[in-house]
């Protein structure tokens, strides 16, 4: 295929350890990610998509047990490394994240700008005239006047302090921004803005963007690739052209469906029933319950189909062609 | 659609032995809240409103008068003033937060309604203003002839039966510690409604109603067992239970997940239509606007700056925030990656200060120096039903 | 499962809880017990003292404690005058009757005091009586001879004469092996074992007059608990302080944190003036000491455990326990669920009650368990200071009596001993338990 990718997940694990059994939010994830390449992982809450986030920065809670798989960030696999050398090499340096809820994250007894240099000072040793130097580009590539710096976050706005937080993923200059749910608790307007601001970004600085959300709208503003999780698993990666416009898996149709839109003749259509629990997931595909077309084969695991070069579904309706 | 036949049978099974006539039924406005009284004459118009607005779906402009009779609407809200003193050492006064200012739409039986609007427009001290939990700083709402500030005691509490509510966050809404049964049994024992046997079954039937059957199994559970979805569900059940005519819904889904969104609309669209209740959607989302009301209002910094019939608005806004609004949302397209939106630039204006002239003027895109910011823009009908606050439109 | 349900099950995980509520169990069931076998007048009664427990040894160690190192104290020994039997002869005018009360000694040590108690009825005419001390070998040592009134008390081992002609306290030379002559060291002398006799003779003036009583031979040992400086035998204290310092530590705690509670509750509800009030008061009161004006009132007015009671309740309730619970409440204030209950038409104090304060009823409780022995403390050092209740036994007094003899200088360390341990009991009982309450229903704590 084409160049080697600059990401690659291949059969990522991650479980929880509960009171009533473990959980399996991660169950087998494969993706890659290209420079420049913006990769969305779409999917309901509870489907493990922001598990898949923290165990990429491995910011993972005390009940989580390791993870298992491959994570290669060019060529190298990170999972191994040792926690000191995953702190100082890989968090914040190669990959940086902009948290859910982020904007309210923030310290509120320190000035922004102070907090959005901090990184620099930490990983890259620094002086704090020269991070808030940077710190005051990044304001400005994200759209918030340089003056605001010294401002503490209660006096920013949400959006601003969203783009703050942003501002403080890019001064590092990592490869892979990681976005999890960035613009959920936004406003439409303030939503939109940022998502102008991530695809500027996209666009002049050759960025990789891996952005989780639940909001189908909104991933088709930063999408070149979707990749779709369902119960702990991706059902259906492929490019946002086809995606959005022919997608493959029952689930991805039935969500497109479901999704309301604003110009839209038809009402939306509703998915019946309900995911199915991690922690006892069926043995077979895990959306067959809600399926419409499901056949007799379904009661077994469908094996991960490749319907064209990077377009891949977990289906059997899917598997009898090439694999 | 199994909901749909439970629903049905709902109404039917209600005893007219019941000393609450509120709701009962949902049509008839002459079942006044505070034993408020009036002319029968009213009743076929509005009758007519409902029906007409169920059959032609969207495409009905309810609001159109029936110009033969008197017509009164089921809530009637007229230039509404709520704002919130701001206080330092608990009696100075160092200004107010203007969050509903200057206010004015009506609501018919049965009708649905979107009021829309970003955080802080004031959208949901309107929604608290109209429950009554905010006294109105100025202005008037009538409910079914009755100034809502003249209630109180009994009346204000058979008020409170006839406006059902449901919130943003279905979690937040319901009390942890209690299983199903007992939240839902509340609004029940509150308004002193019959035997706990009656209560039960006037329970379970709401639960059937938005679908959460079996009910004794579902009322067996405590809120967190039950997902974002099913508790959306009960809220609505809770909402149901008092029998109310008029249903205020805060961001109903504004926290549910994308495929479910479209499941909670559509079921209380139905309930909205079964019982012929008047329904107020607040949102700041317009993609969910579109199948779920008759009639839309978009509200800036404490004004609604448009107001009219969903489909218009949507498709021919005229005022430039909606357009703004409407230029902001997307539906899913891989070509939204490679374009730009065009935004308004800054945020909206704090409700503490407000811009002078048209609240609107210092973001929008069309600005007529010299008017916009000095004096408040006429309301300009485009249509009959369709009020645009502009200076653009009002010549 | 109810949350309280899955605490409960939860907490079965803890050994530490489990523990603590055995300790709980332990004290409650002796607790009911003092409560049925003493009643309350009587054990009012008990404690007051006096002749009542004139047949216990003074400071009387447990038995269990000296057995436990290999002693062998001597128990007290009652010989009643009834049991003996009497010889009579009769002359002209006089009956003589003679008595021998007989006992077999046979501890290796010496008993703490011997007291005659004898008393006459049936005539006016007193009766002449005549003790005789005879060892078990048959020497005889004459003790006294006087007039016998109704009730009288012979203090044997008080005989200053008797302890002259021995050469030692009476109740240590009557009990040697060796006569004792003057000067001889007292730590030397053994005890003589075996059959002891005392025998009264008497003379009777009228044919109605009789002779009743009993020799009491005091131990150095009593029963579980011992004995206090009163004679007072201390498991009447150590039993019936269990359910007082239970119903203070619980009666305060919960007097103090539920009426916080619901008081916090209202002022964050309706804020204004209501919690401007209460905020107030509150920083009044957390700025008063408490146990100085528990002293005043003690001094001045009344130390009554019920009024005392009642004073940590009224102090405690304003306490700095309103201020966390407002803190935890003001967020609830602002829930949804509030809201909706407020629209659907619920009273005032249908949500302070309801829906505010179950709401945190989770975290109070492991707080109100640990506070009991806060309580229970608090009582015991008022009674230390002097201040207890006068007439109730409680675990302070018995510790305000040991302070006041100094008990530990003259080595009477079950006086202390005993009710600390059953202080310390009640304290790690409630706190093992609360601390596991604490990891189960609070959710900060609660480890996943």
């Amino acid at each position: 295929m084409s160049a080697p990718a600059l990401l690659e997940i291949a059969d990522l694990r991650l479980s929880y350890r509960t009171e009533s059994g473990a959980v399996r939010a991660v169950d087998g994830v494969n993706l890659e990610l290209q420079r420049n390449e913006a990769l969305v992982v779409l999917g309901e809450s509870g489907c493990g998509k922001s598990s898949l986030a923290k165990t990429l920065l491995r910011l993972l809670p005390r009940n989580a047990v390791a993870p298992e798989g491959v994570v290669r960030l060019d060529g190298e696999d990170i999972l191994g490394y040792s926690e000191e050398r995953f702190r100082r090499e890989v968090r914040w340096v190669r990959i940086a994240l902009v948290m859910q809820a982020a904007m309210n994250a923030l310290n509120p007894v320190i000035r922004v700008g102070e907090q959005v240099a901090e990184p620099l000072r930490i990983h890259r040793g620094w002086s704090r005239r020269r991070a808030l130097e940077r710190a005051a580009e990044a304001f400005s590539e994200v759209g918030i006047a340089t003056d605001f710096l010294s401002r503490y976050p209660h006096e920013l706005s949400g959006g601003m302090r969203q783009r703050a937080v942003i501002a403080m993923a890019l001064v590092t200059e990592p490869d892979i921004v990681l976005l999890d749910e960035p613009t959920s608790a936004l406003d439409v307007l303030t939503q939109a803005a940022i998502m102008n601001v991530l695809k500027r970004i996209k666009a002049e600085r050759g960025m990789s963007f891996i952005l989780i959300t639940h909001d189908v709208a909104t991933s088709s503003e930063l999408a070149d690739r979707v990749a779709l999780m369902y119960a702990g698993q991706i059902v259906e990666e492929a490019a946002a052209e086809r995606f959005f416009t022919a997608p493959a898996h029952p689930y991805s149709q039935m969500l497109m469906a479901a999704v309301p839109k604003l110009h839209q003749q038809q009402p939306p259509r509703p998915i019946p029933g309900r995911p199915p629990s991690l922690l006892d997931p069926p043995a077979g595909c895990r959306f067959a319950a809600r399926c419409p077309q499901r056949i007799d084969r379904c009661s077994e695991a469908p094996p991960s189909t490749t319907l064209a070069p990077r377009h891949r579904s977990r289906c059997w309706l899917h598997a009898g062609g090439k694999r | 659609m199994r909901r749909t036949t439970s629903v049905s049978e709902t109404p039917g099974s209600e005893k007219p032995g019941s000393e609450r006539s509120i709701g009962e039924r949902p049509g008839n406005p002459s079942a006044g809240v505070a034993t408020a009284t009036r002319g029968t004459v009213a009743t076929g118009g509005v009758e007519a409103t409902g029906t007409g607005a169920v059959t032609t779906g969207g495409a009905a402009t309810p609001t159109a008068p029936t110009y033969q009779q008197p017509h009164q609407p089921l809530l009637t809200v007229e230039a509404l003033q709520t704002h919130f003193e701001l206080r330092q050492w608990g009696f100075l006064r160092v200004g107010s937060v203007r969050a509903v200012d200057g206010v004015s739409f009506t609501l018919d039986h049965g009708e649905s309604a979107t009021i829309v609007g970003e955080s802080g427009c004031g959208k949901s001290s309107l929604a608290r203003t109209l429950l009554g939990l905010h006294r109105p700083t100025a202005g008037r709402v009538t409910f079914a002839g009755t100034d809502l500030a003249t209630l109180r005691g009994r009346a204000l509490k058979a008020y409170r039966a006839a406006v059902g509510y449901v919130q943003q966050d279905p979690y937040g809404a319901l009390p942890p510690f209690m299983k199903i049964r007992r939240i839902l049994e509340e609004p029940l024992i509150v308004h002193g409604v019959g035997t706990r046997r009656a209560r039960e079954e006037r329970i379970a039937a709401a639960l059937e109603e938005v679908g959460l059957e079996p009910a004794h199994e579902t009322w067996q559970k405590f809120p967190h067992q039950l997902s974002g979805g099913q508790q959306q569900r009960v809220v609505i059940a809770r909402a149901l239970l008092l029998r109310p005519k008029l249903i205020i819904a805060d961001e109903p889904v504004s926290m549910l997940d994308a495929s479910v969104r479209a499941e909670i609309l559509e079921l209380l669209r139905t309930i909205q239509r079964q019982h012929r209740l008047a329904l107020l959607y607040i949102t700041h989302d317009l993609s969910t606007v579109r199948h779920y009301a008759h009639r839309a209002m978009v509200m800036y910094a404490g004004r609604i700056v448009e107001q009219g019939p969903v489909e218009r608005l949507l498709d021919r806004p005229h005022h430039p925030y909606t357009r703004a609004l409407l230029a902001a949302l997307v539906d899913p397209d891989a070509a939204n990656a490679h374009q730009q939106r065009p935004i308004p630039a800054g945020e909206p204006p704090s409700l503490l200060h407000p811009p002078s002239g048209c609240r609107f003027h210092p973001r929008c895109p069309a600005i007529m120096v010299g008017r916009c910011e000095h004096f408040d823009p006429e309301e300009a009908h485009p249509r009959p039903g369709h009020r645009v606050a502009c200076w653009l439109h009002s010549r | 499962m109810s949350p309280w349900r899955d605490g409960l099950r939860r907490l079965r995980r803890y050994p530490s809880a489990l523990l603590g509520a055995l300790i709980i169990v332990a004290l409650l069931a002796t607790a009911v017990y003092a409560v049925v076998t003493i009643p309350y007048s009587e054990a009012q009664r008990l404690w007051r003292g006096g002749d009542l427990w004139q047949e216990l040894p003074v400071n009387a160690g447990p038995v269990w404690a000296d057995r436990l190192f290999g002693g062998d104290a001597p128990r007290t020994l009652r010989i009643p005058t009834a049991a003996a039997p009497i010889a009579e002869e009769a002359y002209e005018g006089v009956r003589i009757t003679e008595q021998r009360l007989t006992f077999d000694f046979t501890y290796s040590e010496f008993p703490s005091e011997i007291n005659l108690f004898l008393g006459s009825s049936g005539s006016d005419r007193q009766p002449f009586v005549r003790a005789t001390w005879i060892t078990p070998q048959g020497e005889q040592i004459p003790l006294d001879a006087r007039r016998i009134g109704a009730n009288e008390r012979i203090s044997i081992s008080q005989n200053q004469t008797l302890e002259g002609r021995l050469g030692a306290p009476p109740q240590i030379g009557l009990f040697s092996a060796t006569s004792a002559g003057a000067g001889t060291d007292q730590q030397a002398l053994e005890v003589q074992q075996g059959t002891y006799q005392l025998l009264l003779e008497t003379v009777h003036f009228a044919e109605t007059s009789e002779l009743h009583g009993e020799l009491i031979v005091y131990g150095q040992v009593h029963g579980w608990a011992g004995t206090d400086h009163q004679r007072r035998d201390l498991s009447v204290a150590l039993l019936w302080g269990t359910p007082i310092a239970l119903a203070f530590g619980l009666i305060a705690a919960v007097g103090t944190t539920v009426t916080t509670l619901i008081i916090a509750a209202a002022g964050v509800w309706f804020r204004g003036w209501v919690d401007a009030v209460i905020q107030r008061l509150t920083e009044i009161n957390i700025i008063l000491p408490l146990l100085p004006i528990l002293v005043m009132i003690g001094t001045l007015y009344s130390t009554s455990i019920w009024l005392m009671l009642g004073v940590v309740v009224v102090l405690g309730i304003f306490s700095a326990g309103i201020k966390m619970y407002r803190a935890m409440l003001l967020p609830i204030r602002e829930a949804p669920y509030i809201t909706a209950a407020q629209a659907y038409g619920a009273s005032d104090l249908r949500i302070i009650l309801r829906y505010m304060v179950p709401r945190i009823l989770p975290v109070l409780i492991p707080t109100f368990v640990t506070l009991i022995p806060t309580y229970v403390f608090l009582e015991a050092s008022l009674a230390v200071l002097g201040l207890g209740d006068p007439i109730l036994p409680t675990w302070g007094k018995i510790l305000y009596d040991a302070q006041d003899q100094s008990a530990l200088y003259h080595g009477f360390y079950y006086w202390v001993l005993s009710p600390a341990a059953l202080l310390m009991l009640t304290g790690l009982g409630f706190a093992l338990l609360g601390f596991a309450l604490d990891r189960v229903f609070n959710p900060r704590l609660r480890s996943l």
